[in-house]
């Protein structure tokens, strides 16, 4: 199999998986949920790591750490957002 | 053993710490650990990249990381919980943009070698950056609607979804010539690219700029959607599982909340999209005449709940706009010490986004055991006492039952079921739906007018008097 062959079955079964889990999330977390998954959708900073890391000119220089900047605001707002949102349900 | 193995296991371990994250976000109990173990995957994933690459220059990498977190953290501190709808936007345009970015350096870093580019390659980056472009522009258009910085209404033009087709169709036609499926005349593949980008970009705002504002939680959850998608893509670009993996996450987490959001509407994801409906300014005639209403002020109010056994509370965005929430939980704990039995029916759509009210309702202290969504509540109703509605309208619209109405099907609450109802509310305007209520008239309602923080503050001394 092809890496990309192997990278859809990945792609597939984590989707499926990831339905399963967050299917079960109650209607009361779904803002934490998605300003969570914000946070989970700056792993694109892996990307941008790889890309700048690998970087041959400026201009691919330049994008990279853009790249890096803007996810990097999602990986640390979004989960410090969230857990700013989830510290304050409480249980009576 | 040879060092990439032990890379690709701690990327799985990252992978894993993801998921079992998101699983304990299945209950308040755990959520805040569950928050933790996956800001915890994305760290081990962050620094088993950094040691796993030969860094040429550290310093783009490090000023980046800073800059970024810099932001992120202040953005976290500084929103307020209204904002979030707002803040969630242009997280997911970040995402996106973040996306396409690293398709696109990618792209640029291929061309400089002068090296052929595998179709495979060619394919992952065209939908990197076609999904990651349409991603950050579309969330821009949907922020400034949020922030009333564009007009919530529907804005629309003659053959609009002609031209957003053939706009899509252009955007696919130059992805599959760069991907090499035909040759592209005369043009450099970069100047191709820039122009596919062009046209993705505008995509985006193109096909947001038709949505009512009131639509707008649907098309975050889709944005975010696309956020992870275009995460999975960029994954594909540089051969990285973790990202493949939670890009599928975040795909799979936008889909389902984009699908509870249009059900909780009785809404088609294509009637949202497509449908230029949910202007923040409904217009329709509204033919409420001269029907009576029974109006009631605060000591009557205070009355009716005082003597109940059990109140359920409807909170709607209204009480948000007139942060009212605090008084609110006042009341209801008076309320609760005179032995009310006091719950809280949360629509899906009472917020402006999935779950908004609840975390609204969190922020000022109520307790999330109090808090019960639409099917948990709806069967209580009828043997509930008194039911007071603050600030909202279409969730408890008995008209939704009747098959005429523009709002037939629409998932309700069943205020109308209980003994008794109170609605506080500036007037009887309409809802976003722009139609009446039939609800304000019934036999059992009762009309408390007024802004909603005032109305309460007055409510919770008359009620400590009763």
């Amino acid at each position: 199999m092809g890496e990309m062959v192997v990278g859809l079955y990945v792609f597939v079964l984590a989707a499926l998986a990831g339905s399963e889990v967050i299917s079960k999330v109650p209607p009361t977390l779904h803002t934490p949920l998605m300003s969570g998954a914000n946070a989970i959708s700056g792993i694109a900073v892996i990307g941008a790591l790889v890309i700048s890391a690998q970087a041959n000119t400026p201009i691919v220089q330049i994008l990279g750490v853009v790249a890096i900047a803007m996810a990097m605001v999602n990986v640390v707002g979004g989960f410090m957002v969230t857990d700013r949102m989830l510290q304050m349900f409480k249980k009576k | 053993m040879d060092l990439s193995f032990l890379f690709d296991l701690t990327y799985l371990v990252s992978a894993t710490l993801f998921v079992v994250g998101l699983k304990r976000l299945q209950s308040p109990a755990t959520a805040r650990q569950g928050n933790a173990l996956a800001a915890l995957a994305m760290l081990v994933a962050i620094v088993a990249t950094l040691v796993e690459n030969d860094v040429l220059s550290w310093t783009g990498i490090l000023i980046g990381m800073t800059v970024g977190s810099l932001i992120g953290a202040l953005a976290a501190r500084m929103v307020k919980m209204t904002d979030m709808p707002q803040m969630v936007g242009i997280f997911n345009a970040f995402g996106g943009g973040a996306s396409a970015l690293v398709a696109g350096a990618e792209f640029v870093r291929i061309q400089q070698m002068g090296a052929p580019m595998a179709t495979s390659t060619g394919l992952s980056i065209g939908l990197g950056s076609l999904i990651g472009a349409v991603t950050f522009t579309g969330s821009f258009v949907a922020f400034g609607k949020l922030q009333g910085l564009i007009s919530g209404n529907p804005i629309t033009f003659p053959l609009q979804k002609t031209f957003n087709a053939l706009l899509f169709l252009a955007a696919l036609a130059l992805g599959a010539g760069l991907s090499g499926a035909f040759a592209l005349g005369g043009l450099t593949p970069l100047t191709v690219f820039m122009v596919f980008i062009g046209i993705s970009l505008l995509l985006g705002a193109l096909l947001v700029i038709p949505i009512g504002g009131a639509d707008m939680p649907v098309v975050i959850s889709l944005l975010n959607s696309y956020s992870g998608l275009a995460a999975a893509a960029a994954g594909f670009v540089v051969g990285n599982m973790v990202l493949i993996i939670s890009g599928a996450l975040v795909g799979a987490a936008g889909l389902i909340l984009t699908i509870a959001m249009c059900k909780a509407m009785n809404r088609s994801l294509a009637n949202v999209a497509f449908g230029t409906f949910g202007g923040e300014s409904a217009t329709a005639q509204v033919a409420s005449g001269d029907k009576p209403v029974r109006s009631i002020d605060a000591e009557q109010a205070a009355m009716v709940l005082a003597y109940a056994q059990s109140v359920v509370v409807v909170p709607g965005y209204g009480l948000a706009v007139a942060q009212a929430q605090h008084e609110l939980r006042k009341v209801m704990e008076i309320l609760e010490e005179r032995g009310v039995d006091v719950k809280y029916a949360i629509h899906p759509v009472a917020g402006r986004m999935p779950g908004h009210m609840n975390v609204l309702l969190a922020e000022a202290d109520v307790p999330y055991d109090k808090l019960f969504d639409l099917d948990e509540i709806n069967d209580d109703f009828q043997r509930t006492d008194v039911v007071l509605v603050v600030g909202a309208n279409d969730v408890v619209n008995p008209e939704s039952r009747s098959p005429q109405s523009v709002i037939a099907g629409m998932p309700i609450l069943d205020v109308d079921r209980a003994k008794n109802c109170i609605i506080m509310k500036r007037s009887l305007s309409p809802g976003f739906a722009g139609i009446d209520n039939p609800l304000f008239y019934l036999d059992g309602t009762m009309m408390f007018f007024g802004d909603a923080k005032v109305s309460m503050s007055d409510l919770a001394r008359e009620v400590r008097e009763a």
